[in-house]
């Protein structure tokens, strides 16, 4: 496993990232302003917003099952204040009150019972994952709390407003990913050192060779 | 295995510093306080840079200076080289470090144009093993504030890696190097060639 890496499927994953790559492209649409780009930020931050309000349920139990008590009733309270405050959660009132927002998902609590990582996986639109993270999301999306009190259509709501959120994130940041994804030699290998790097920091998982120390008197610099 | 020897030996060392830290007259080459200043320094100089207004070329030009100023050059370009810095001739490893700094001065000096209106905050200092981590906090204009960590080398004093959301520079430049190299079959020549336009 060499600089944290185990990547037992790079090819299949390779050809998924090819295909990922044309998707971004084309919706990124080259220099114009995009349709995105253009819309109000109020309506870019209701949207968020709504996103995050209604992914909160699924947060607070995904936190009871990993134990942590007192993040599941801090999120139950924001949940709470952004539906009713929030006017049924378009604004994030809670934040300001000292309830930041604090995401969870089931690719965590697998984290938090000690299931290890997996091989690295390339999901399509989706992106960079771990074979633990995508056991998570197939779990998250069939025992989401709030599809069970929602009647049909209604339910798919979230998904939508996820959907809308990772588009209006995909633009506001877009520039910073491509500048890195599209000046990189390898853009596969730099998404996948800066994904599980930064998964493993939000985890709190620093047990893997590469989140480790490095030593700064352990190399030959001679002539460098 | 590795990790068992990775986390105990992260505990010793945190245990050592304290160690360390309590014992009188130990002469340290950098002190935490002094890690702590250079960071100040460092963020200092960029912010000033950035309130310039001068244009996005000249501002690269000044990112490089600093880099080269505040940063442990031959220790960075060595790690990033890998492997590969081995086989290196010594014009070879000059030239490397010389065009990797202008790239990492142009890559991520193009970031720094979102800092503008924002500022760093230093939170505090902490020493692991023979570095020390200063710990700071970017705060930009309409973004989350994230968490941005620089490693200062007790014997050198410089900094010679930074963590930006636990994603650490050193393995993700060794990694890009290491496709610029595979790109051209190893030919280190042909690689720094590619690094001065690259960024």
């Amino acid at each position: 496993m060499r600089d944290g890496i185990y990547d037992p499927q790079e090819p299949a994953n390779r050809r998924v990232h090819a295909f990922n790559k044309r998707i971004y492209s084309r919706l990124s649409g080259g220099d114009e302003p995009g349709f995105i780009e253009s819309l109000p930020n109020p309506v870019k931050n209701g949207v968020v917003n709504f996103s995050d309000t209604v992914a909160l349920p699924q947060t607070v139990v995904n936190q009871l099952l990993q134990g942590r008590l007192l993040r599941a009733s801090r999120n139950t309270l924001r949940f709470s204040v952004n539906a009713t405050l929030g006017l049924a959660g378009l604004i994030d009132v809670a934040s300001p009150m000292g309830l930041p927002q604090d995401r969870s998902n089931f690719g965590e609590t697998l984290y938090v019972w000690g299931l290890p990582e997996g091989g690295y996986m390339e999901l399509p639109v989706l992106g960079p994952s771990t074979e633990r993270e995508t056991v998570g999301i197939f779990v998250d999306f069939f025992t989401d709390p709030f599809a069970h009190v929602l009647p049909s259509p209604q339910r798919y709501v979230r998904y939508g407003a996820r959907l809308g959120e990772l588009a209006i994130k995909r633009s506001d940041y877009g520039d910073a990913l491509d500048a890195v994804m599209l000046g990189s030699a390898d853009s596969y290998a730099q998404a996948r050192v800066i994904w599980l790097e930064k998964r493993r920091h939000e985890l709190g998982d620093d047990s893997i060779e590469g989140a480790g120390f490095i030593d700064p008197e352990s190399l030959d610099t001679e002539g460098f | 295995m590795a990790h068992f020897t990775n986390r105990r030996g992260f505990l010793v060392g945190a245990l050592g510093a304290v160690a360390l830290g309590t014992l009188p007259g130990v002469a340290l080459a950098a002190s935490a306080a002094q890690a702590e200043r250079l960071v100040q320094g460092l963020v200092g100089d960029v912010n000033a840079v950035i309130a310039s207004g001068a244009s996005e070329a000249a501002m690269i030009a000044e990112f490089e200076r600093i880099f080269a100023r505040y940063g442990d050059m031959p220790y960075i370009a060595a790690y990033v080289m890998g492997a590969d810095g081995r086989r290196a001739s010594g014009p070879q490893k000059k030239a490397f470090t010389a065009a990797f700094q202008g790239y990492a001065a142009r890559k991520y000096g193009k970031q720094f144009r979102k800092f503008i209106g924002g500022q760093i905050r230093v939170e505090g200092t902490q020493k692991v093993k023979n570095a020390y981590q200063v710990a700071t906090t970017a705060d930009l204009r309409g973004q989350a504030p994230f968490e941005v960590t620089f490693f200062v080398g007790e014997k050198s004093g410089r900094f010679y890696n930074m963590y930006v959301e636990g994603v650490n520079m050193l393995l993700t430049e060794r990694t890009e190097i290491g496709a610029m190299l595979d790109r051209r079959r190893g030919d280190i020549d042909a690689m720094i060639a590619d690094l001065r336009r690259a960024g």
